[in-house]
């Protein structure tokens, strides 16, 4: 397993999607969080997107206001991770139309069958953009 | 009805939450919301379960409690529209974990699900069991996902697939269903098929040997040809990053072939081409690229040994770490760590590059890079590398310095070309970042210097003049404390000068200056202020002109909160007082510190074989639990009334172990457990305690011996107290539990008070060995007694390294003269002498005893005996 979270984050550090493959209990979310967005926030766009944390590694990037930040394992390929936040934030500008906190806030649920399409048990199953977002636009279209 | 297009009532949630300027508006907002939800979730309308699930999940995202929402998740999933099941199993999986109860609830719906006619609801129960089964989970439903594997839509075969991958995970048992399974959906186009079947079997190869060896004999072909295909392929849009069709996948499939190639020359062999032109012709300015390369240069490090790719990689590696992108460089560094252990060389040529890494503002990279750089040091570069690690300490951030100043002492240790190289840099790295070193490094340092005789007038000259100026830095004070109280004299007198120092001129009141700032500064703590006072102690022998005004900083300490210090000042102020006489051979300096036994405590073990005579102690256990300490204590107690004296030249085996080489107790020692063998007066005064009974002595003396360090684990001081105890307990302890008996009925005897003629003994006799002792009493000192040791070899051989050792209770003070000779000639023709002069505290009131230990070599081999001398004349 290479993914162990997936967190949406704004500038303010205030949470906005969390995804966990390995089961924390909320307090331990609540302090994990805390920690990793103090660190990640504190630095700057010249450090690179790699943050030891505990004993996971976070990838992180900034995308406008929202942070993306995905826990891996020690082991996992931490640009092909980048790659994969690139990808995220792609498909989910081709469902919303230039993404922002706000789409993610109050379509969550969406935002979620996304990552479902993306990711099971933290790896990787779909990388067509076309593949993932036919599931969700075949049911847009039902109602 | 969508609830989540139309349904305005979680939009306002959400807008109210967001509204919220403050944690107590939000915490009330939300409170307020879920007293709705649950009762809305009594009342149990069915149209009010998605809107009531949906405002769950944002809240749970929130970090709020949720779990009165489970069972609403089970009936959505038990419900027959897909937007409901949807929702349900997006709530089972966020607020639902494996370890809860009611998640076996769930195995029916899924199992329904599974085969369920609409593909959609098919995936939806797959992607919930493949984030949260459980093993139990995983026995009831594998046969459902076997079979979906082989589904017609791709759709539902890459999800059964990774679903197979935590089954496997839960029930490894299970593992052998899915080998074929997974071997033919690497045969697939659909990427997603793929990329999900190819992490099937890498997950497969770690739980499995036979998988791994079936796919590397079935697969191994395929998947080179599939990753071949892929790199040649055309401009495929849909998969495309930046020129490379399917990153992931391309990542994903050259980490199957590195476990296939993992120890298996054949399987390598025939990945060498695809690795090379993947490393070759993969493009390096986009991160994708990179991503594939990085990947690339893992396989290749992995796989077995193909010397020209390896150079490729290193390249590769080579070209990162110059690269401007930190992302990149950082992986470099990554990489770099596990290319050492295979071409050091390489990596070592990188070193200047690397050492700037460590200088970087980026934590991140400092802290690889400073890995890197441990790994890098040897024996040729440690003085070049220390130097550069110790002048960036100087300007480094302060969060930073813990983790280097940790390395860097690190390396010293266990580099270090010689002893006063090593000093050196540990005072530097104490200037600097002394507050972060950790104490098993202090310790160690102090070890060292106790060890370097020739240098202690050096290292104290040197850690006196950094303290003036780093005061701040709390282990240099205490490091410093300690030498200052050890080698005072040689400071001030600038005693064993080297070459390379600048005399200075340090004056006794100078000296104690730095040990009063030290005791009166308000951020010292407690170690600190106790070694501190030992220090005054030690030098209120060593300055005789200004004791004075070391007993009054002394006197001070009474006032002080920490009810030892205030214990200690008291009984130190009455031996400064009260015991001049008595006072020098008291604090007299330390042995030197054992290193072997200290480098064994610190690693926290013991040595293998207790047959090795200077180490009686070591084999008892160190890990006493609290509760069990008091009783033990006084049980030990009863063995450690014997202090081993050896003579000064084979003395500090023993005395090391008495001494502890745990400086939280060993700082204070030298007053603690010299105590004891100055005569009872003494020891009263110093346990200040009126009437002495055993107990009260065994429970005292353990005080004593924890005195500097409050927090210190009592199992140390225990350890340190007992040291020589367990083999005497073990085989002769009647000897301790008569003195215990004896205090407990004293019964004064009543021989004469004028020093009669004691006639001689013969003390031990043993097939090989006989000795005897006569005895001699200096008039008007009836306390005291000379022995005299005759030695006779009864053997036909001669024994050669001859070293005679005795204990004696605490009562006690036992001091030997060297011997006349270590070597013994054999069959009785000569013999060997040696003085010895016991003082009995408690003359009158208890007879002699002692334990012997004698040890030589015969024909090369090392023979100990052991033997007790109870039948000394009464009286003495």
């Amino acid at each position: 397993m290479g993914i162990r979270f997936i967190l949406m984050v704004n500038k303010q550090g205030q949470t906005r999607l969390a995804q966990y493959y390995e089961w924390l209990t909320l307090e331990e979310r609540r302090a994990l969080e805390g920690e990793i967005v103090r660190k990640c926030l504190a630095r700057n766009d010249q450090q690179c997107s790699f943050v030891e944390h505990r004993n996971y590694k976070i990838v992180y990037r900034r995308y406008a206001s929202l942070f993306f930040m995905v826990g891996v394992d020690d082991d996992e390929n931490e640009l092909a991770i980048l790659e994969f936040i690139h990808l995220l934030v792609e498909t989910m500008d081709k469902h919303f139309g230039n993404v922002c906190e706000l789409d993610i806030m109050f379509h969550l649920e969406k935002a979620h069958f996304m990552l479902e399409e993306m990711v099971m048990n933290g790896c990787i199953v779909e990388t067509s953009k076309a593949n993932i977002l036919s599931p969700i636009q075949l049911m847009d279209k039902a109602h | 009805m969508n609830p989540f297009s139309s349904g305005t009532r979680l939009r306002d949630m959400i807008r109210a939450i967001r509204a919220c300027k403050t944690a107590a508006e939000e915490r009330a907002v939300v409170r307020k919301e879920c007293a709705d939800i649950r009762a809305l979730i009594n009342e149990d309308d069915p149209h009010d379960r998605h809107r009531n699930l949906a405002k769950l999940m944002f809240i749970h995202m929130l970090g709020y409690p949720t779990h009165f929402g489970q069972m609403e998740c089970l009936k959505l999933i038990a419900s027959p529209g897909f937007p409901e099941k949807r929702i349900g199993y997006l709530g089972l999986m966020l607020l639902l974990d494996e370890r809860q109860e009611v998640l076996m609830l769930v195995t029916n719906s899924l199992k329904q699900d599974l085969n369920h006619s609409n593909q959609y609801v098919v995936g939806l129960a797959l992607c919930a069991l493949g984030n949260i089964c459980s093993a139990e989970m995983a026995r009831d439903l594998a046969p459902e996902v076997e079979r979906l594997i082989q589904f017609r839509d791709p759709n539902i075969r890459k999800k059964a697939a990774l679903c197979s991958t935590r089954i496997v995970r839960k029930v490894p048992d299970l593992a052998e269903n899915f080998v074929n399974a997974a071997a033919s959906l690497l045969k697939e186009k659909h990427h997603g098929v793929l990329i999900t079947g190819v992490q099937l079997c890498y997950e497969l190869c770690t739980i499995s040997d036979e998988a791994l060896e079936y796919f590397r004999t079935k697969c191994t072909e395929g998947l080179i040809k599939t990753l071949r295909d892929m790199t040649n392929s055309a401009y495929q849009p849909e998969y495309d990053v930046a020129g490379i069709t399917d990153p992931f996948l391309h990542i994903r499939l050259l980490r199957l072939l590195r476990v296939l190639g993992q120890g298996d020359a054949d399987a390598s062999d025939l990945m060498t081409d695809i690795l090379a032109q993947v490393a070759t012709k993969t493009e390096s300015n986009k991160n994708a690229g990179n991503a594939v390369l990085y990947e690339c240069v893992e396989t290749i490090m992995a796989i077995e040994d193909t010397n020209s790719l390896r150079v490729l990689a290193i390249n590769i590696l080579g070209r990162f770490l110059s690269n401007r992108d930190n992302n990149i460089r950082y992986v470099a560094l990554n990489m770099l760590m596990k290319a050492i252990t295979f071409d050091d060389q390489a990596v070592q040529r990188h070193r200047v590059t690397i050492l700037e890494c460590v200088k970087d503002p980026d934590a991140s990279i400092r802290k690889r890079a400073l890995e890197l750089v441990t790994l890098l040091v040897n024996e040729n570069n440690v003085t070049q590398l220390t130097k550069e690690l110790i002048d960036y300490l100087e300007i480094s951030d302060e969060d930073f310095k813990e983790d280097l100043s940790a390395k860097i002492c690190f390396i010293v240790e266990k580099f270090s070309p010689e002893k006063l190289w090593y000093i050196d840099q540990m005072l530097k790295v104490l200037c600097e970042a002394g507050k972060f070193v950790k104490d098993d490094v202090w310790h160690a340092l102090i070890v060292v210097i106790s060890n370097a005789s020739e240098l202690h007038g050096y290292t104290v000259r040197a850690l006196y003049k950094a303290v003036l100026t780093y005061s701040e830095q709390e282990t240099l004070v205490r490091v410093a404390v300690w030498c200052i109280g050890e080698y005072g004299d040689l400071l001030v007198n600038n005693v064993g000068m080297l070459g390379i120092e600048d005399p200075i001129t340090v004056t006794e009141s100078d000296a104690v200056d730095v040990i009063e700032e030290a005791i009166t500064r308000h951020n010292s703590d407690s170690t600190t202020k106790a070694m501190a006072l030992v220090a005054l102690l030690k030098l209120s022998s060593r300055f005789p002109s200004i004791s004075e005004r070391i007993k009054d900083i002394i006197v001070k300490q009474k006032g002080s909160l920490l009810l030892e210090m205030q214990q200690r000042a008291i009984e130190y102020n009455s031996i400064v007082d009260r015991h001049k006489n008595i006072r020098s051979t008291l604090v007299d300096r330390m042995p030197v510190l054992d290193e072997a036994t200290f480098n064994v405590r610190r690693a926290g073990s013991f040595p293998a074989s207790a047959s090795t005579m200077a180490k009686p102690s070591v084999s008892l256990p160190n890990g006493v639990e609290k509760p069990v300490v008091a009783p033990l204590v006084d049980l030990l107690d009863l063995g450690s009334d014997d202090i081993l004296a050896t003579p000064s030249s084979s003395g500090p085996d023993f005395l090391q172990d008495l001494l502890g080489v745990d400086l939280g107790a060993s700082s204070s020692q030298p007053g603690a457990t010299l105590a004891p063998r100055t005569g009872t007066d003494l020891l009263m005064d110093i346990l200040s305690i009126g009437t002495p009974s055993p107990a009260q002595n065994s429970t005292s003396s353990v005080d004593l011996l924890s005195t500097a360090d409050v927090n210190s684990n009592p199992s140390i001081a225990l350890d340190t107290l007992s040291s020589p105890a367990p083999p005497h307990v073990a085989t002769t302890s009647s000897n301790g539990m008569f003195d215990l008996l004896h205090g407990l009925s004293p019964s004064p005897s009543k021989e004469a008070t004028n020093g009669p003629a004691y006639p001689p003994i013969v003390a031990y006799e043993s097939s090989s060995l006989k000795i005897e002792f006569t005895f001699s009493k200096a008039p008007g000192n009836l306390q005291s007694t000379n022995v005299q040791a005759t030695f006779t070899n009864l053997s036909p051989n001669t024994f050669t390294d001859f070293i005679f050792q005795a204990a004696v209770p605490k009562f006690l003070q036992l001091h030997l003269d060297p011997a006349s000779s270590n070597t013994l000639p054999a069959s009785g023709n000569g013999a060997i002498t040696q003085n010895l002069r016991v003082t009995n505290s408690q003359h009158g009131k208890k007879s002699l005893v002692m334990r012997m230990r004698i040890g030589y070599k015969l024909n090369g081999k090392d023979v100990l005996e052991e033997g007790q001398v109870s039948n000394f004349p009464r009286g003495l």
